[in-house]
């Protein structure tokens, strides 16, 4: 009895083993590989947690005229009224964080703040990104001496600590505005993406699947656009996620070093913190802490994306 | 006129600072218009090599190659990079030997199908596909219409395969250079690639230039065979007289080495002794000598030539397998 008991378990097991197998194929067709990354980065708390963050803020900047109480530049007399060093208004009804020394309501400088802390992030970012990629993917397609030439004026941006640098860029400026902040803070960022996916380009030239483009007669430049670079893209995309985060810090010290843009009625984190944060410290140090943390936590947003995302995207991991 | 006539090609590696590496010597054959070639080996004896020289495909540095290539009468070697790549997928269409690294894995598989007709036809965008549904269908891929839309990833080994060769014979080349074809493949999957493969060539007039160390493929498919030993073709006969009467001992050797269903149970395998690192250089003897049972004093200090043998085909040795004696 146990013998055909045994047979029926195993039979049993079989089906069950074929209905998973079939399941999961069937789950597998029709997912593509960015569909297929997507999911597992829904799966995944930190990302999702990250993802939470960052939608968090990018909700605020994008409505910030809805959510933010009132406008971040108009001056409320009767919070500056008696306005002395250690009399800053602390919170009151209609101002939930109270006022700055200029008596601006802070909560809704807080909220605008995160408007200009995306902005100067995304450009940055984006215009890093696109230069940084347009000169790897020369580099990597071309090869011999322009690839020689990109990747040593490359070496030398790499060479110089980045904050040094963006301080250094800022300062060639005649006068300093929020683009040359942007600028400052993207030209720091082209080299690392440059020399990325000039990497990725150089593993994809050798590929078997760019040799058999090759052998159909496939123009160079459509094996360089079509076969090398969107195979090359997946760690510049990682890369910019967690650029975002080092372009956010970065334009938050430009602005708390005072080379940011001079103009005081422009809401922005890094000066907030730089100016009232540290001269009113002692009395009211939510000046200092509100924009801190707010860049803080924007940072961090973007590193659990960008991290959970490198995870996501590695094939290895692919199941 | 051979419709690809390869004469003492060559290929030399080179890396600054190392001892240049002969890994193609004086290789010629030829393949007439429709007919199935083998170039048959064991793995580093040049096969791979050769038809990437065929095709300028090796990378540009660090190699020499030499001898003509001669395809319709125009020597490839010679030919500019732009002209090359006009041909290359028109008239030569080549498979490889892993369906899946092959295919490129971001773009889905109606595009790179779409890709070679607009190359080289044309094609509108909107054509090419249309006409890529046709070509699936006709190397039996299932659901066409639906599998242009995926990617490779999402295809079994065999259809991935079957789309290469969909793409490869797409603007209906003169010749195919098949790579291995199967060897990344389950046995009945190679079969039913084997026979696809066939079936088209036979169809559409096709020659077939066929790359392989399996001799069941090279007894399935090939009507005249070249086997290659340490960079040079050792023996050269008609798919028949090779299996019936091989007179190489190397060749000899391989095919006693296959397994046989109808051999003695409890019976060893037949194995050439030593491996294919043991080969002297050609200018001083045969480099299959060490590994020989054959071997004599004539093998060992000048070169031995290939000579033309009455049965139509060449070998390289001096002391051959003597014929079998049909009772």
């Amino acid at each position: 009895m146990s013998g055909t008991g045994g047979i029926a378990t195993l039979a049993e097991h079989k089906r069950r083993r074929i209905d998973e197998l079939t399941a999961r194929t069937a789950e597998a067709g029709g997912v593509s590989l960015l569909r297929d990354a997507g999911r597992r980065l829904l799966r995944n708390p930190t990302a999702v947690v990250g993802a939470v963050i960052i939608l968090l803020f990018l909700v605020i900047a994008v409505f910030a005229p809805l959510v933010a109480p009132h406008d971040p530049v108009q001056r409320f007399p009767e919070l500056t009224r008696d306005l002395t060093v250690d009399a800053i208004p602390g919170a009151s009804a209609g101002h939930p964080l109270g006022s700055d020394p200029l008596g601006r309501d802070f909560a809704s400088r807080m909220i605008y703040g995160a408007r200009q802390t995306l902005f100067v992030g995304v450009l940055a970012t984006l215009i890093g990104l696109l230069s940084g990629v347009l000169l790897g993917a020369v580099a990597g397609a071309a090869g011999g001496w322009v690839d020689v030439l990109i990747m040593r004026i490359t070496d030398v941006l790499l060479a110089l600590p980045s904050l040094l640098l963006a301080i250094t860029l800022v300062a060639l400026a005649s006068r300093s505005t929020q683009w040359t902040v942007i600028i400052a803070v993207a030209v720091v960022n082209v080299p690392i993406f440059a020399r990325l996916l000039r990497g990725a380009m150089l593993a994809q030239r050798e590929s078997d699947h760019v040799l058999a483009a090759r052998a159909l007669g496939v123009k160079r430049r459509d094996i360089v656009l079509r076969h090398m670079l969107p195979n090359s893209l997946t760690a510049v995309i990682v890369q910019a996620t967690l650029t975002f985060a080092v372009a956010i810090l970065d334009a938050a010290a430009l602005s708390f070093l005072g080379l940011g843009d001079p103009d005081i009625n422009r809401a922005e984190w890094g000066l907030m913190l730089g100016v009232d944060g540290v001269r009113y410290f002692e009395v009211r140090p939510e000046l200092a802490y509100f924009p801190a943390l707010a860049i803080i936590a924007v940072a961090l947003g973007f590193t659990l994306l960008g991290e959970s995302m490198r995870e996501a995207l590695d094939p290895k991991n692919r199941r | 006129m051979p419709l690809l006539d390869v004469r003492d090609l060559s290929v030399v590696f080179q890396r600054k600072g190392t001892r240049p590496v002969t890994a193609v010597d004086g290789v010629s054959f030829t393949v007439e218009p429709g007919q199935t070639v083998g170039l048959v080996g064991e793995s580093g004896c040049g096969k791979s090599v050769t038809s990437l020289a065929i095709m300028g495909l090796l990378p540009r540095r660090g190699n020499r190659v030499g001898g003509e290539v001669r395809f319709d009468g125009t020597d490839l070697l010679t030919l500019r990079p732009r002209d090359l790549r006009d041909r290359r997928g028109r008239d030569i269409g080549m498979i490889f030997q892993d369906p899946l690294s092959s295919l490129n894995p971001v773009i889905p598989l109606g595009l790179q199908v779409a890709e070679v007709l607009e190359r080289h036809q044309g094609r509108s965008r909107q054509a090419a596909l249309r006409e890529a549904r046709g070509l699936l269908d006709a190397v039996g891929i299932p659901d066409p219409a639906r599998r242009l839309k995926e990617f490779p990833h999402q295809l079994s080994g065999g259809m991935r395969q079957r789309a290469l060769i969909a793409i490869a014979l797409a603007c209906k080349p003169r010749l195919l250079i098949a790579d291995e074809p199967t060897t990344a493949l389950d046995v009945t999957i190679q079969a039913q690639i084997l026979t696809l493969l066939k079936d088209l060539v036979d169809r559409s007039g096709t020659a077939l230039m066929m790359i392989t160390h399996d001799l069941g493929v090279v007894a399935g498919l090939c009507d005249t065979v070249n086997v290659l030993y340490a960079g040079k073709v050792v023996e050269r006969a008609g798919r028949h007289d090779l299996f019936a009467d091989p007179r190489h001992p190397y060749t000899h050797g391989l095919l006693q080495s296959v397994p046989r269903l109808d051999a003695d149970r409890g019976g060893r395998l037949h194995q050439i002794r030593g491996s294919v690192s043991d080969n002297i250089p050609w200018p001083e003897g045969c480099a299959f000598a060490p590994r020989c049972d054959r071997v004599n004093d004539a093998c060992i200090g000048e070169t031995v030539p290939l000579a033309p043998t009455h049965r139509g085909g060449a070998l390289r040795c001096t002391n051959p397998v003597p014929q079998e004696v049909s009772a």
